[in-house]
């Protein structure tokens, strides 16, 4: 492979140098029919599953075909995904906040052939490649983080448990027969890139053992007083630690108070803390960001470890699914999974869904945790 | 012949959901075959690689990622992320595996033309496997070489006119819901807004400045799509001040079973006739709602604005024309002290294009000086505001207090009182005071 120049000269970086001129304009992005109705749509309607009609005032329509996606995608993907845009929709496509892709028509006997396009399709293991639902209520992508593919702090995998977590509620990407629409999100690790909770079922990866210390190497590589500061609750300090004969600057971590949010590792490459049997899975339930009847929620820890179980997670997906199902049978209409816990009580919340209640769903963890416990003798048997 | 086997990635093959795996293994076998004879600037084999590592992960549970790297474009400090492989000698297509965070037009529309300029340029130089999108909202492009970060950036900003996001402590890339482009509930552009504000804040999301991350999010209404309440140090949430739109033919129709309740969301389950009584007014958290004589009432002055009555009627209800944004600050995922929800700051501001957002500028930029004097290392905004008080901020931004701002009043009766707050002040002569009370 011969090195082939952009026109970037290294001698000289800021010859021609073009910064800060920020992203591309959205206007020059918009299909005809959304620039021309731009702030006079009316209402909108969910026609089937995935597909979405908006009327505007001055008569026009747009369907949209939702489909899902694996975030992680290849261009050869993309090239695809340009393919059916430029076949069906004038060469126009847009992406949703949880990675779902749409394609968008401006009249409705254009939407029977790309939803056959787009069904039709097919990866070589047999998955669908453009899946069309997402919509109303029923559940829709599962935003994620990078996990193994490419982060260096994770306690779990990403698009693998989110593979195996989607395949096993599929049905309800592509139908709407649940109380409300019910948001599955995954972060890999506590530092929460994903910003995962208040999601109606969050699925976290998460450390269980505190970190190794690199006594050789951390004095070279990190700054102590950095790495000391890091830990929320205060469990590093510093030690002079004996190293081939020799005295070294390190650190000692008091395990007991370490909560392993693994804080000191982003700071400190000497501090690992991934484990494979440390390392898992905490689910999370009842979180929401809409406004809607009542107000946005923390989703609260249901299930504070499940192992991880590369491929396929089975324990994870079994137990969403059986989230998913109670709550399905036992909710009322427009309530989210959230409202349902909050309305029927936690303690029938854990007897209907059969999750164990632990001592590690007792928060401990400083002021919040007493705004957790009952202070009243309002309780259910 | 694939150059690893993966046999534990190769069950993520089966199931109806999108497999990455397939994915991957397409782009690895379109990059083998090479029909178009491109001159590629990274090795051939690097999505072997990584399905390699990534089947290791799958086997030793845990990650072949190595810490962090600081790599970058000249004069940037976010927008690369430095990352490498702790087995290169196994896995040498991916020793050097660099992120890059493109900066996403707002509202996520794109002309296929664009698309696919972007992907011949990761094909060429990176490692063609992209996440679309990443968490932040960001295009991603996985992997590629310290080598090749400078002529990626300069491709982009010379032949796509386009620019990396944010990454490490600055401005990151804001993020939007798709607004007015596509929805009737949407009270201000959100596209324009966004826009307006990564272009302003240029050297914000591209030059360290700051303590920590600082996020911009932009939800067009109550119903937060792009979920800013939770996970933006400053969300923008649109809202309306007027009284909701009421079609009172369309309520009828509704009444009548002659229009699908909540757009045709819950079509997939037989809930009965719709019932207005129970589905909306019994719902609403107000209550300020009733129908009577066929019409349908709402005490406007009531209303919290909850979008339910609206979600469930779209036909009939629409937001008031008196909109705006309410703004929301200091929400935050758990890292460090526990989550965050945002916290209400500005109850309502008009979101004025005329004038270049400059209210919205006004307490962004009150905010931020706080911020940079104040926070320490890694303190998002919502820590800062927990540890100095909400009296600060106001102070800081110069808003005063409303009842809109707590949901409930103080607890206890520690007030920190200021000295100039007190009558005479706080400086007393002893003396005096011994002169009517004995020692």
């Amino acid at each position: 492979m011969a090195f082939i120049s952009s026109g970037y000269d290294p001698e000289n970086p800021m010859k021609d140098r073009i910064t800060d001129i920020g992203p591309r304009n959205y206007e020059e992005f918009y299909p005809p029919v959304i620039k021309n109705n731009k702030g006079k749509w009316l209402y909108h309607e969910v026609l089937q599953p995935g597909v979405l009609v908006h009327v505007s005032e001055t008569g026009d329509e747009v369907y949209t075909v939702r489909v899902g996606g694996a975030r992680l995608m290849s261009i050869s993907l993309v090239r695809e995904i340009c393919e059916i845009a430029d076949k069906h929709c004038g060469g126009y496509v847009r992406w949703t906040t949880r990675n779902n892709v749409e394609f968008m028509v401006d009249s409705k006997d254009k939407v029977q052939p790309l939803i056959d396009d787009l069904q039709g399709r097919k990866f070589a293991g047999g998955s669908y490649k453009f899946p069309v639902g997402g919509t109303g209520a029923g559940i829709t992508n599962i935003i994620h983080t990078q996990g193994w593919i490419h982060c260096h702090t994770p306690a779990t995998d990403a698009s693998g448990p989110v593979k195996s977590v989607m395949d096993e509620v599929f049905e309800d990407f592509q139908n709407m027969r649940l109380p409300a629409h019910l948001r599955i999100s995954l972060a890999c690790c506590l530092n929460m890139c994903g910003a995962v909770h208040c999601s109606d079922i969050a699925i976290l990866g998460y450390h269980r053992k505190p970190p190794m210390v690199d006594h050789e190497y951390l004095d070279k590589m990190c700054e102590i007083p950095l790495a000391i500061a890091s830990c929320p609750t205060a469990a590093i300090k510093p030690k002079k630690v004996e190293v081939g004969g020799k005295t070294v600057n390190s650190v000692e971590v008091n395990q007991s108070r370490c909560m392993f949010c693994g804080n000191c590792y982003t700071m400190c490459p000497c501090l690992p803390l991934a484990d494979k049997e440390g390392d898992g899975i905490v689910l999370m339930v009842g979180g929401k960001v809409s406004n809607r009847i009542s107000a946005p929620k923390f989703s609260k820890v249901a299930v504070a470890f499940i192992p991880n179980e590369p491929p396929r997670w089975p324990k994870t997906a079994e137990t969403i699914k059986k989230i998913v199902e109670t709550y399905a049978a036992d909710a009322n209409k427009y309530e989210r999974l959230g409202e349902w816990a909050e309305r029927i009580g936690w303690e029938r919340f854990f007897e209907k869904t059969g999750l164990e209640f632990t001592h590690h769903l007792i928060d401990d963890f400083r002021d919040p945790a007493y705004y957790t416990w009952r202070q009243t003798s309002q309780f259910k048997f | 012949m694939a150059k690893h086997e993966t046999p534990l990635l190769d069950q993520l093959e089966s199931g109806p959901w999108p497999s990455f795996v397939s994915d991957m293994k397409q782009e690895a076998e379109s990059r083998a075959k090479n029909a178009n004879n491109i001159n590629y600037q990274i090795p051939v084999d690097v999505v072997e690689d990584l399905l390699g590592v990534l089947e290791l992960s799958y086997k030793d549970g845990e990650t072949h990622w190595k810490h962090g790297g600081i790599v970058g474009v000249f004069g940037y400090g976010g927008g690369v992320i430095g990352r490498y492989c702790d087995q290169p000698e196994k896995f040498p297509g991916v020793a050097h595996f660099h992120t890059l965070r493109v900066n996403q037009p707002s509202g996520k529309f794109y002309t296929t033309e664009y698309l696919k300029q972007l992907c011949d340029l990761w094909e060429m130089r990176g490692s063609g496997i992209t996440n679309m999108h990443g968490s932040t909202g960001d295009i991603i492009f996985l992997g590629t070489t310290t080598k090749q970060l400078e002529e990626i950036f300069f491709e982009l900003t010379h032949n796509l006119n386009q620019d990396l996001g944010g990454s490490g402590s600055n401005l990151r890339t804001p993020a939007d819901c798709i607004g007015a482009a596509r929805c009737e509930y949407a009270c201000y552009d959100t596209q324009d807004l966004c826009n307006h504000l990564t272009q302003e804040y240029q050297d914000e999301l591209h030059r360290p400045a700051f303590p920590y991350k600082f996020k911009f999010k932009f939800d067009g209404c109550p119903n937060c799509c792009v979920a800013s309440i939770a996970r933006a140090d400053m969300s923008f949430i649109g809202t309306w001040k007027d009284d909701i739109r009421i079609d009172q033919e369309a309520v009828k129709a509704y009444v009548a079973g002659e229009l699908k309740p909540n757009a045709g969301a819950h079509a997939g389950r037989d809930w009965g006739k719709f019932d207005i009584q129970k589905e909306v007014i019994d719902l609403c958290p107000t209550k300020c709602m009733w129908y009577e004589n066929g019409k349908l009432e709402i005490d406007n002055k009531e209303c919290t604005r909850c979008m339910h009555c609206i979600n469930v009627m779209p036909r009939a209800l629409r937001p008031g024309k008196q909109t705006g944004c309410s703004i929301l600050v200091g929400a935050k995922a758990p890292i460090l002290d526990g989550a965050q929800m945002g916290s209400l700051l500005v109850p309502f501001v008009e979101v004025n294009k005329d004038n270049d957002y400059q209210e919205i500028k006004d307490v962004i930029e009150a905010i931020w000086d706080w911020w940079m004097e104040e926070g320490k290392n890694r303190e998002r905004l919502g820590e800062l505001m927990k540890r100095q008080g909400f009296q600060k901020l106001l102070e800081v931004t110069g808003i005063d207090p409303v009842p809109q701002h707590v949901q409930e009043p103080r607890h206890n009766p520690y007030i920190f009182w200021k000295e100039e707050e007190v009558e005479g002040g706080w400086e007393r002569d002893i003396n005096e005071f011994r002169k009517h009370h004995l020692r």
